[in-house]
């Protein structure tokens, strides 16, 4: 049993789980079992970031993530303010930078980021002392989603080792696949990434080394993709895709790639179907398979809420207090 | 001009136009080079004493961008000109991609005036193209090169339409100029930010495919062997691009190239934080601004091929598309952020990695930096000989120092080298027979070692 | 300070004093603060076990997103809370294995309060070492070891650390 040292440090920022190790991941599961507990409570609070302030600064509509890191600080008990491009001096033209600081001035300990761009959270990061957690850059990435997923794929098989996860749909455009990639990488999960050439280039798989730890491999076909997976995971196709010229037609991507009861029978039995939301339905999944047993979208939902609680809980108490910080100064 | 006499002496004169290379004094008397020889030390005369330094004839940069007019908040001429001036050059083509875009002869004598009025050194501007950059229509490129352009192009963008490039080749066989091209087909280019590779799927950046350059090149050959005309290659980047030139040009094509010191040096790595030059290496954050450029760094296996071109000819010279910007065209996301690397003040010593590692003699180098150039535009060498009017530059190919952009002349900052130690300096540049550039004065990069003074 | 057999005999003294002042095991739950109190719970409830016959639930409880100190003490990891039937009109045990400034036990206090509202609230530390911060006693005391703020006392349980002891050692700055 390994003793955490009352000055423990973790991680400034999450921005991203290619510098995760093993250990950060394995952690993180097990402070979300104690968050997830608290959230069955009768009483769905606990005073852990009383005085904290955590802003939620979103360039792009979000439903669940921001509503996830709301709840979750929330619960925590810390002050959780809700920044969006619509609503703030950004649709007046002021900079990610200038924004930041300004967030930052106003006494915010963490800022959760969202934004269209690659790389945003960490120009974010760099210029700013508080915590900074990134809820989707672009098409790079989005840890906690991937963490929650991890998470959910725990709490359904009861490990993390020795798995098949299929990855279909938008792979180009994913930040949920990227980061997905670096976590199951990480446990050492045999990854298969599937979808449509345009979507999925075969040098995509390039650009994840992964030293004798799982594997990464991509199957076009669907049917032979799916083959003996523990776990599927459809990811979200937006519908302009087709008018990029990436896709001849949503109904021929249905046909060749949609995730049906049929393909299903294909995967190990008990097979965890996995979607990061908001589903088309109809179109990546099956429009019955999103409510089948096999389905955990749900359950994604819900472990959301608590492994943003553990994040947020683990950066404030695992770094040092925030110099510029009204909040305790 | 000057009656003052200038002596460098002991310097090692190189100079490939003539295939000199020797020891010897240098003494300047009124904007021209006197004498060359040793021993006769004239009295009471300004001397440097350039032991163990090299003396080149002035470098020349075909492709720079000093942002006038209307853009005076990146760059202006005095400031684009000094910066020149620091990194050894002592002519500079300007591109016309200012605003409004340099497209008459009114707005080429407006550059000239202000150069006559603000440079420290030999400004030569080149003309678009198309009228206003638009692609549409050709711009008057006879009045522009009465008023003293010396090529064009539209760069900064391609010329799109195919047979718009092949009237301007066609046009320009009138006027003997180069119709310089930037390569890049606009619906592969579309919204790229980086070159294409693994690294860029993993950053989750848009790529932009050598095809986009590679189609382009093929295009502008094809158009070059169907009109007789010259065509000039700006920033040439891809491997591929290389093979199309080094075929056209056995095959007689009147085709050249030119490559940057970055696509020689930095590859596409360096978009994740990576920078290392010969045995410097710096720290950096992904997705750092400085590194967006276009084209785009490049593949290793790129750099590694043109380099190779460059050595065998096929890439005729170097320029170096110095694209100074203000920090607030940088301190963005990547999306948002400008293209452009400010390079003109670190091109020397940068280049200069390839000779320390063995992989190009000094020599070619400084070939490629002064005489080859110089033969694309037809303008700019003067040779280090007796009766030349003095455009040198006085270099230390040793010499340490830290790139710090704080530093720079250029108005623009947006340089990825900062704190890495390049080896190879720039000591002096000469024109019109007065330093207009001396490491001495300045007091970023002035050797630590006191001198008796 | 303390062999594996003195842990034993205070284990087996602290479960007869709760069973005497509770007379008998009617509505007790037992509840150990994470991570050392939950084996010293178990181990009480083992000796009542034995003197009784009766089995006295055993919970865990978690006390770091209770704290008041959470940025310059931060503890990481937050263990699991596992309250196995509510409290509500229980006579509660709470257990730690050093009892010290008090402070922990505020949060543990405050931490039960989130779940219902027990009868009654008692505490059993292994240790109580002194140097309270806040007004908080022990009900039933395995030993009570005077120390120097400058000393640290290290509980080890065979559970958590393989072996049974207790040491003072006293900390370099």
């Amino acid at each position: 049993m390994t003793t955490i040292t009352p000055t423990s440090k973790w991680h400034k920022n999450i921005l991203d789980l290619d510098n995760f190790t093993r250990a950060d991941i394995d952690s993180v599961m097990q402070t979300t079992d104690a968050m997830k507990e608290i959230m069955q409570r009768d009483i769905r609070k606990v005073p852990a970031l009383r005085g904290k302030t955590i802003i939620t600064l979103f360039y792009e509509a979000s439903t669940r993530t921001r509503v996830s890191f709301e709840q979750a600080g929330k619960i925590l008990s810390a002050d959780v303010i809700n920044v969006t491009a619509q609503s703030s001096s950004i649709s007046k033209g002021e900079s990610l930078i200038d924004t930041g600081k300004t967030l930052q001035a106003t006494g915010a300990d963490i800022i959760v980021i969202r934004h269209p761009s690659s790389g945003a959270a960490y120009l974010l990061a760099q210029n700013v002392n508080c915590n900074v957690i990134n809820a989707g850059d672009g098409w790079h990435a989005h840890p906690s989603q991937a963490l929650l997923d991890l998470y959910t794929i725990r709490e359904k098989l009861k490990r993390l080792d020795n798995l098949k996860v299929t990855l279909v749909g938008d792979v180009l455009h994913s930040r949920v696949a990227r980061s997905n990639i670096w976590g199951l990488l990480n446990v050492g999960a045999e990854i298969v990434l599937c979808a449509p050439p345009t979507l999925l280039p075969k040098i995509f798989i390039e650009a994840y080394p992964h030293n004798g730890k799982g594997s990464l491999t991509i199957e076009y076909d669907v049917n032979k993709a799916v083959k003996d997976a523990d776990v599927i995971m459809a990811l979200r196709l937006q519908t302009e895709r087709q008018q990029s010229g990436l896709l001849p037609s949503l109904g021929e991507y249905s046909e060749r790639w949609q995730i049906t009861p049929k393909r299903l029978e294909l995967a190990k039995p008990g097979v965890m179907l996995m979607h990061p939301g908001p589903v088309n339905r109809g179109v990546e999944v099956s429009s019955e398979l999103v409510e089948h047993e096999s389905s955990v979208i749900e359950e994604q939902v819900k472990n959301g809420v608590a492994v943003r609680m553990a994040l947020l809980y683990m950066l404030l108490a695992g770094s040092k207090p925030n110099e510029t910080s009204l909040a305790h100064s | 001009m000057t009656d003052k006499s200038l002596l460098i002496k002991d310097a090692r004169l190189l100079d490939p136009g003539q295939s000199l290379d020797k020891v010897a004094d240098v003494l300047i008397t009124d904007g021209e080079i006197k004498w060359i020889g040793k021993g006769q030390t004239p009295a009471n005369v300004e001397t440097i004493n350039a032991a163990g330094l090299i003396l080149t004839p002035g470098f020349i940069d075909i492709h720079c961008h000093l942002r006038e007019p209307g853009l005076e908040y990146k760059e202006n001429i005095s400031t684009g000109t000094r910066a020149a001036a620091r990194g050894g050059f002592t002519t500079v083509c300007c591109m016309p991609n200012t605003s409004p875009p340099v497209d008459s002869k009114s707005l080429v004598e407006y550059v000239l005036r202000r150069a006559a009025a603000e440079a420290v050194i030999r400004v030569l501007p080149i003309g678009c193209i198309s009228k206003a950059q638009q692609g549409k229509e050709l711009a008057e490129m006879g009045g522009m090169a009465s008023a003293g352009a010396v090529a064009f192009s539209d760069d900064g963008k391609p010329v799109a339409n195919a047979n718009l490039m092949r009237q301007a080749l066609s046009y320009s066989l009138t006027l003997n100029m180069p119709i310089i091209d930037h390569c890049e087909d606009p619906a592969l280019f579309e919204g790229g930010l980086m070159n294409e590779s693994p690294t860029s799927y993993r950053l989750g950046l848009k790529g932009i495919p050598s095809a986009a350059e590679e189609t382009m090149v093929g295009r502008d050959i094809a158009l070059a062997a169907l009109t007789g005309a010259h065509v000039h290659i700006a920033h040439i980047s891809t491997a591929g691009s290389v093979d199309l030139v080094r075929n056209a040009k056995a095959k007689g094509v009147r085709v050249t190239a030119e490559v940057t010191p970055h696509h020689l040096l930095m590859t596409d790595d360096w978009v994740t934080g990576v920078r290392i030059i010969g045995g410097s290496s710096a720290t950096a954050n992904p997705y750092d601004t400085s590194t967006k450029v276009n084209p785009p760094l490049r593949a290793k296996s790129d750099a590694a091929a043109l380099l190779e071109a460059l050595k065998d000819g096929t890439i005729d010279c170097i320029a170096t598309d110095h694209a100074p910007h203000d920090v607030v065209d940088k301190s963005q996301e990547y999306d948002h952020a400008s293209f452009g690397i400010s390079g003109i003040e670190t091109a020397f010593g940068l280049l200069m990695a390839l000779v320390h590692t063995g992989k190009l003699d000094i020599k070619t180098l400084v070939e490629k930096l002064t005489v080859a150039p110089a033969k694309v535009i037809g303008h700019g060498y003067k040779g280090i000989k007796a009766g030349a009017p003095a455009e040198l530059t006085l270099l230390n190919p040793d010499e340490e120092w830290t790139v710090d952009v704080n530093s720079f002349l250029s108005k623009g900052k947006n340089s990825p080298l900062n704190g890495i130690i390049l080896k190879g300096k720039v000591k002096a540049t000469i024109y019109d027979g007065k330093i207009v550039y001396s490491d001495v004065n300045d007091a970023a990069t002035a050797p630590r070692k006191k001198t008796n003074a | 300070m303390m062999t594996a057999e003195d842990m034993r005999r205070a284990s087996v003294r602290i479960a007869h004093e709760i069973t005497e002042r509770n007379r008998g095991t009617d509505d007790l739950l037992f509840l150990g603060m994470q991570t050392r109190g939950v084996p010293f719970a178990k181990r009480v409830a083992q000796s009542v076990k034995q003197a009784e016959d009766k089995d006295v639930p055993v919970g865990s409880l978690d006390i770091s997103l209770y704290r008041d100190d959470l940025s310059s003490r931060g503890r990481l990891l937050v263990k699991k809370t596992d309250i196995p039937e509510g409290l509500s009109d229980k006579r509660v045990v709470l257990f730690d294995d050093v009892l010290f400034t008090g402070r922990s036990i505020r949060a543990a206090l405050d931490a039960i309060t989130d779940f219902g509202r027990p009868r009654s609230i008692q505490l059993a530390v292994l240790i109580d070492r002194g140097h309270r911060e806040i007004p908080i006693r022990a009900d039933y005391v395995g030993r009570n070891i005077p120390t120097s703020v400058n000393e640290d006392v290290i509980v080890r349980l065979i559970e958590t650390d393989g072996l049974d002891e207790v040491v003072v050692t006293r900390r370099e700055d």
